[in-house]
């Protein structure tokens, strides 16, 4: 945790207000963003117990397993889902614009543009907590694998048509949020805590209603005691007044109301069943329907005040305007849909159950990269995030106070002016350290050439001046100027090309080798994970 | 006959033996060698990339930043001065050492194609990542390979045929600066060292072990051995009575004289101020690290070493270093020994002191005035570091309540299916260290 994190995490604490960490929203929200509030059964991983999703806070859909265990009924719910999910991400599917893409060309290795079709917009889904991103996966996972019976009439136990199509949508969702600053698939929790510091531990802020409370307390009231109050406030009956944002729920929810509904509900079908006239049927069926709602309206109970708790959050985060670099990674996160769009349609079969090593390298190189951009872009879009950069000496901030033109030595005597800046910051400068400002939106280098005094820097630019022997108007600092620099680069350098998977070295194993049809489960054959 | 009945000396050399007959000689596609602080890794890379040219394979090395590029030139350079050598460099401005430029044997270019041609090339794995060729070559050193991860291996090597993979296990391990959780256990997790990746992969390949370090004063070389390697341990190549260092100037009875007495005469000292909870640059331990450096080279401090056993050399400021776990740290070490007037010390956080060696090092503890124990300050390898720069002495500077702090923060990192456990784990190795430093502390009161 950085020295200004802490600073106003020990403010939040005193104040009893979460303090802001952010003047500008660092992340893309969608118009018309997919929430996803899950909820799981306990004792039994990949078992939903129901769900509230959709575009519209007044209207989301609320789907139910009323019996977790079964699994005709779990896979009516992962149709349902499929059915709730799939229009909207195909809705964005079809708009799209020209772009132009880098690609090597097979035959002569050169990097060649060629012209793309790029997703005007896309759809981007939102889950209550980090626990809920692991849900997704895991849901992806659960999914992507099945055979409809259209796909292979032969499968023993088919899944509904268009399931293992949402699991490989999910599975992509699920991974692409691994890499820092996409928004395609976003934790609320997480997105509030990038804006906002309250006063509790980052464990405690995973808790929605705690961290809302501590944002937003209650007209008059105080941030720890609505968190507190949000955390562990019961009713008369034993029940939180909060239901946790899930996927997991209360265990006194789970033991003193779910389980004598499920078992009401158990009762009623098994009674159903043995119905042996007509009107005995319909009886029984009228209690299996009462049962059934039972179950529902206890899952809509513990889902809707989260649903709630979403939209506001969601409205805290739109009160904040876009930053400006937020756009540009919501245009690689639109490339990343895009791109799985495409593999679906051309029938690629699902994201393997592990990556091979190249494509595992690949990840983690494009993360890395990734999560230095995000740095660099949130400092220099926000002076809140720049601040704290200066505070732990990677960045300064200094007024002009001298400018002297020189040049460097060689044939062609380019510009090198020697800029003297003094500031109060105190930046871990070595001797020739580079520095970077942003100049129009680029980066402009400089080195350090020199300390005259405490505080006072000679620097020497080094580009950005055009191609003449004076340097172009406006781009060298002047007198009187306040600029900022920054200890660490503005843009990335792309990594080196990897070996392509069929030419892994022997170091690596040697090729993968072609992938197999993923085996079922040896334990429950209806389970391909 | 095992090589610890052997003096040092030959111990080493029958090590080097065998470990270049392999290379040379080997049927296996690699050979991997172990290597501890100070044992002549260095040495043996150089060697083997001589034997290797004279045998007429082109040869292709791999360090790990420029720095140590630049140094394997230099020494190829000084112990075969008419092999032709090349230095792939980056396009940067100051890619190389500009010493380079003064040797006539040695080429310098950002293009691999214009050295091709020539036996050796060096290079670092980054700039070796963007090399493309027809024909692989015959043979590759990887120097520093616990430090290069698995990935940057996988973009070389596929460059060459056979390699010899050289590298200290006990070093800081490579690092990810995102989460890399989802590939571990895998045989070719990408963030893991890429000789763990090499062995999944390659189990039977051959594997070597330098027995003797020879910068570890024999006060230093079992604790560091049975903290950080304590199922391949060495020795220290020099005798109790072959290093000594004195000081001119009498102790003034201040804790920091005290501790460099303390350190002189037992290799160790441990400086402990009063336990508190601090900044990680906490002002007055900083202050105690710089004025020991002060006192250090204003008491006169003269080194004797089996290099010229009866002829002590000053302790000049050069041949003192401070180690820190953060740059803050030490940016702020830095800007109290400017205050003290003391210059031409080098002070490094442990990454970069990697394969360093001074005289006297002084070590800010990575635990000092901390409330918590995370993994990054437990890291075996970063104080595995810091406690094995040294020829002579070695001074940590502390608050007081590191066992508190261990008792309280035991390691708590989550046990990944199919991944190799390290042993000794980082808080193993804090624990143990810590309890042979308390035998050299001087408790002082700043």
């Amino acid at each position: 945790m950085s020295l200004i994190t802490t600073l106003a995490r020990l403010e939040a604490v005193s104040s009893g207000r979460a303090q802001p960490v952010a003047t500008v929203r660092h992340r893309h929200l969608s118009a018309r963003p997919l929430v996803f509030v899950p909820l799981t059964t306990a004792g039994e991983a990949g078992a939903p117990l129901g769900a509230l999703a959709g575009t519209d806070r007044d209207a989301p859909r609320l789907l139910v397993v009323p019996q977790p265990r079964d699994r005709d009924l779990r896979f009516t719910f992962l149709a349902d889902l499929a059915d709730t999910v799939l229009p909207y991400i195909d809705s964005y599917a079809g708009s799209v614009e020209a772009a132009e893409r880098t690609e090597t060309d097979p035959e002569t290795g050169q990097r060649v543009k060629v012209e793309a079709e790029l997703c005007a917009d896309a759809p981007q889904l939102i889950v209550p907590s980090r626990a809920g991103l692991d849900f997704v996966r895991l849901l992806g996972r659960s999914m992507r694998f099945r055979r409809t019976a259209e796909q292979d009439p032969e499968a023993p136990y088919p899944a509904p048509p268009r399931v293992p199509l949402l699991g490989r949508w999910l599975t992509h969702y699920g991974e692409r949020s691994r890499v820092p600053g996409s928004s395609l698939l976003l934790a609320l929790t997480d997105v509030l805590s990038r804006h906002w510091a309250s006063g509790q531990s980052a464990l405690e802020d995973q808790h929605l209603g705690a961290l809302l409370a501590w944002i937003d307390p209650p007209e008059g009231g105080c941030g720890a005691a609505a968190a507190r109050r949000a955390e562990l406030a019961r009713d008369a009956a034993g029940q939180l007044l909060c239901p946790p944002a899930g996927p997991a729920t209360d265990p006194a929810f789970d033991n003193k109301l779910l389980a004598p509904a499920i078992e009401r509900y158990d009762r009623a079908r098994t009674a159903l069943a043995a119905a042996e006239d007509a009107l005995a049927a319909d009886d029984r069926l009228a209690a299996l329907t009462a049962a059934e709602r039972e179950v529902r309206d206890l899952v809509a109970s513990r889902t809707r005040p989260t649903w709630d708790a979403v939209w506001r959050g969601l409205d805290l985060l739109r009160a904040l305007p876009e930053g400006a670099h937020a756009e540009e990674r919501w245009t690689r996160d639109r490339w990343s849909f895009t791109g799985h769009r495409d593999r679906v349609l051309a029938g690629e079969p699902p994201q393997p159950r592990r990556d091979d090593a190249v494509t595992a390298a690949n990840k983690l190189a494009t993360r890395e990269r990734e999560q230095a951009r995000l740095e660099a872009q949130e400092a220099l879009d926000d002076p809140l995030v720049m601040a704290g950069r200066r505070l732990a000496g990677e960045a300064f901030t200094g007024e002009v106070t001298d400018v002297v033109l020189a040049y460097s030595e060689g044939k062609r005597p380019s510009p090198r002016p020697l800029v003297t800046v003094r500031t109060d910051d105190r930046p871990h400068l070595a001797e020739r350290a580079k520095v970077y400002r942003s100049l129009g939106g680029r980066p402009q280098s400089a080195e350090l050439a020199g300390q005259e005094a405490d505080g006072v820097l000679v620097l020497r630019v080094l580009d950005k001046m055009g191609r003449g022997k004076e340097p172009e108007p406006g781009s060298v600092p002047e007198k009187g100027d306040r600029i900022c620099f920054t200890l660490f680069e503005h843009e990335q350098r792309g990594g080196a090309r990897l070996p392509d998977p069929e030419d892994t070295p022997w170091t690596h194993g040697g090729p993968p080798g072609e992938p197999a049809p993923e085996a079922p489960d040896t334990v429950t054959e209806e389970d391909v994970l | 006959m095992t090589t610890a009945d052997l003096a040092p000396g030959a111990a080493a050399a029958r090590a080097t033996d065998a470990i270049l007959h392999d290379t040379v000689h080997g049927t296996e596609r690699g050979v991997v060698v172990d290597s501890p602080p100070g044992a002549g890794k260095s040495t043996l890379v150089v060697r083997a990339a001589l034997e290797l040219a004279e045998a007429g394979r082109p040869l292709m090395v791999v360090a790990q930043t420029n720095a140590q590029v630049d140094d394997l030139v230099l020494r190829l350079a000084e112990k075969n001065p008419d092999l032709p050598v090349g230095r792939l460099h980056s396009s940067d401005t100051d890619a190389y050492d500009k010493a380079l430029d003064d040797l006539p044997q040695v080429r310098t270019s950002a293009k691999a194609a214009d050295l091709g041609a020539l036996p050796v090339v060096l290079s670092t794995a980054a700039k070796w990542a963007h090399v493309k060729v027809d024909e692989p070559w015959r043979h590759a050193i990887v120097d520093e390979a616990y430090q290069m991860r698995s990935d940057s291996l996988l973009a070389v090597a596929g460059l060459f045929e056979r390699a010899l993979f050289v590298g200290d296990p006990g070093q800081l391990d490579p690092f990810a600066i995102v989460g890399s959780e989802q590939w571990a256990g895998l045989s070719y997790d990408p963030s893991a060292s890429a000789v763990t990746t090499l062995l999944a992969h390659n189990p039977a390949l051959p594997q070597h072990r330098l027995p003797v370090s020879w910068r570890l004063p024999a006060s230093a070389a079992p604790l560091v051995s049975d903290a950080f390697y304590p199922y391949t341990p060495f020795r220290s190549g020099t005798a109790h009575g072959d290093r000594r260092l004195s000081f001119a100037v009498p102790s003034d009875g201040s804790g920091p004289d005290r501790v460099i007495d303390e350190a002189a005469d037992s290799g160790w000292g441990l400086l402990e101020l009063p336990a508190r909870h601090t900044p990680r640059t906490d002002p007055e331990a900083v202050r105690a690290v710089a004025t020991v450096v002060r006192r250090l080279l204003d008491r006169g401090g003269a080194a004797t070493s089996e290099r010229a056993p009866g002829r002590p050399l000053p302790l000049t400021a050069d041949r003192v270093a401070v180690g820190t776990a953060h740059r803050d740290q030490a940016a702020a070490v830095r800007t109290a020994l400017a205050e003290l007037g003391v210059a031409d010390v080098t002070v490094d956080t442990a990454n970069r002191l990697q394969g360093r060696e001074y005289d006297v090092t002084v070590v800010l503890h990575p635990l000092s005035g901390r409330p918590d124990a995370t993994a990054f300050h437990l890291e075996t390898g970063r104080l595995c570091v810091l406690a094995s720069r040294h020829r002579h002495a070695c001074i940590v500077v502390c608050r007081a309540g590191i066992g508190d702090l261990l008792d309280d923060y035991p390691s708590t990192e989550p046990v990944q299916l199919g991944t190799l456990v390290k042993f000794p784990d980082g808080w193993e190795a804090m624990m143990s260290t810590w309890d042979h430093w308390s035998e050299h502390r001087v408790v002082w009161r700043p």
